[in-house]
């Protein structure tokens, strides 16, 4: 029998038990997601984003939009009335990370694509004060700059690992796409995808 | 919650679950003391710890063990009634789904009467109503103000919709395919065709159409390069045509400014005006097509106060 006093002078033992009292909560709530149609099938329409789509969410990361916008509309009437279908998992499918967020200083994104015109998005990231005057959103104005060192192949190749499916066509011409955008534009071509395939009201 | 791949994960969840509860509670049990009778003093552990460290083996504060177990038992409670183990859908059948739609039809049957009242009504009748004004103030502050200012004003290249000029029209049916369609309006670049100079000379003669500072010159030089490209969506006399979207250039209203270097602008690099397609955007519920006549009714009334 392991007595109170074997657990504890045993390091190994101790370490071991440990492990398996903290895991079950994972075991549990974690591992099985990944056997979930629901969680793992793309809804319709839904395809790994671009190699511009790619690195504008990049820049997503890199400027912290994520600090103030959430892209997950819970069920609930007064935000599916504000921003359309509540979200579901198979939107998610290729976001590596998760851009869920967890705080609205600004508005919830994961429906603006197409909600604004392109000529909006310009204006509003180099200051939103010009379309919104009551935005307390900052400007990014350095946004209208070449993308460079992007390492986009290397991104691709590295997301097919965990089953993106980039075909060898599209990550070769990857660095083409790219060539002579701006950082503008590639945010803006993250922006206007995300949500186009929700589920419809 | 049925979409597992196999059969086996339900089964894993609920087994892994039951069996740490359970397992916890007999653990729990099993090491418990007994409460000490008065006087009853607490053994020592039989460990020692750095020569002389040693404890007492004391029972458990009751008040602590009874928390613990009735931990326990609202866990079990919970995974009774509600979904948790595996496929188990729990006793009371609730989803965050059925939820979601008990709210959503608590609100239709709370504002479908009134909006049934709007709807026997047309647009410009709806427009006149205080109350359906209040109601379509909102829905322009949640789906229109981005772009066309809380105040309806509109910005650079986002129109003004309070001054009774209207790119596309402004009859309650036209205002309401707008908002139901989107537009696009597009002007071509014409530095390629017209050249530097053509530009600066058709800019200055598009001055002179709305009496505006101009070099009489050069609007004279551009009066036949406008009537040979511009004409035909701008017409001859400027005055626009609004199937197309384009703009009236004899009035005061100008979209993207009308400086003599921002109207070179606009004939060099042409100009894409879009307005976004609202069907998707206008909620989820069948209240829609109530909202969508509101918020006509709001954007026609806007511009027929005085």
């Amino acid at each position: 029998m392991i007595s109170h006093e074997n657990i504890e002078k045993n390091l190994g033992l101790l370490i071991v038990l440990t492990i398996l009292i903290v895991s079950v909560g994972g075991l549990v709530q974690i591992v099985p997601l990944f056997f979930q149609t629901s969680t793992t099938t793309p809804v319709e329409g839904l395809k790994p984003y671009t190699a511009l789509q790619l690195m504008g969410r990049d820049i997503y990361i890199r400027e912290g939009c994520v600090g103030c916008h959430s892209q997950m509309i819970r069920p609930f009437r007064a935000e599916t009335e504000r921003y359309g279908h509540y979200s579901v998992a198979g939107e998610y499918v290729y976001d590596r990370p998760f851009l869920w967020g967890s705080k609205r200083t600004g508005p919830d994104l994961a429906r603006v694509g197409g909600r604004y015109s392109d000529a909006w998005q310009v204006a509003h990231l180099m200051n939103p004060r010009d379309v919104v005057p009551e935005s307390i959103m900052p400007a990014y104005p350095w946004l209208d700059r070449p993308l460079k060192d992007t390492g986009i192949q290397a991104k691709m190749r590295t997301l097919d690992i965990v089953g993106h499916g980039y075909t060898e066509q599209e990550i070769a011409e990857a660095p083409a796409a790219l060539q002579g955008k701006t950082e503008l534009d590639a945010v803006i071509a993250y922006l206007q995808v995300l949500g186009t395939h929700a589920p419809k009201n | 919650m049925s979409d597992f791949t196999s059969g086996f994960w339900p089964i894993y969840i609920s087994v892994l679950t039951l069996v740490s509860i359970l397992g916890t509670w007999v653990f729990l049990k099993s090491q418990t003391t007994r409460k000490f009778a008065p006087g009853e003093k607490a053994e020592l552990m039989e460990h020692t710890w750095d020569g002389d460290l040693q404890d007492l083996n004391n029972p458990l504060p009751r008040w602590w063990l009874g928390l613990f177990y009735g931990t326990m038992i609202f866990g079990l409670g919970y995974l009774a009634l509600w979904p948790g183990l595996g496929n188990f859908a729990g006793l009371l059948g609730w989803t965050s789904k059925g939820e979601y739609q008990a709210e959503v039809k608590a609100a239709e049957a709370k504002f479908q009467p009134m909006y049934a009242g709007f709807m026997k009504q047309d647009v410009a009748t709806v427009a006149a109503d205080p109350n359906a004004r209040a109601i379509g103030k909102h829905l322009f502050l949640t789906y229109c103000s981005q772009c066309h200012g809380s105040d309806a004003m509109g910005a650079k290249g986002f129109p003004n919709l309070t001054d009774n000029d209207w790119l596309y029209g402004g009859e309650p049916d036209t205002i309401v395919a707008t908002i139901t369609n989107g537009r696009a309006g597009v002007m071509p670049a014409w530095e390629p065709i017209l050249g530097a100079q053509g530009v600066k000379q058709v800019a200055n003669y598009v001055l002179s159409l709305s009496g505006r500072k101009h070099d009489a010159a050069l609007a004279e030089a551009g009066k036949a390069k406008f009537a040979e490209n511009c004409a035909a969506c701008h017409m001859p006399d400027g005055t626009g045509m609004k199937a197309l979207g384009a703009p009236n250039l004899t009035d005061k209203v100008w979209l993207y400014g009308g400086s003599e270097a921002t109207i070179i602008e606009t004939i060099s690099k042409g100009r894409n005006g879009v307005m976004p397609a609202l069907t998707q955007t206008l909620g989820t519920t069948s209240n829609k097509e109530a909202k969508l006549h509101l918020l006509a009714a709001y954007v026609y009334g806007l511009s027929q106060q005085k």
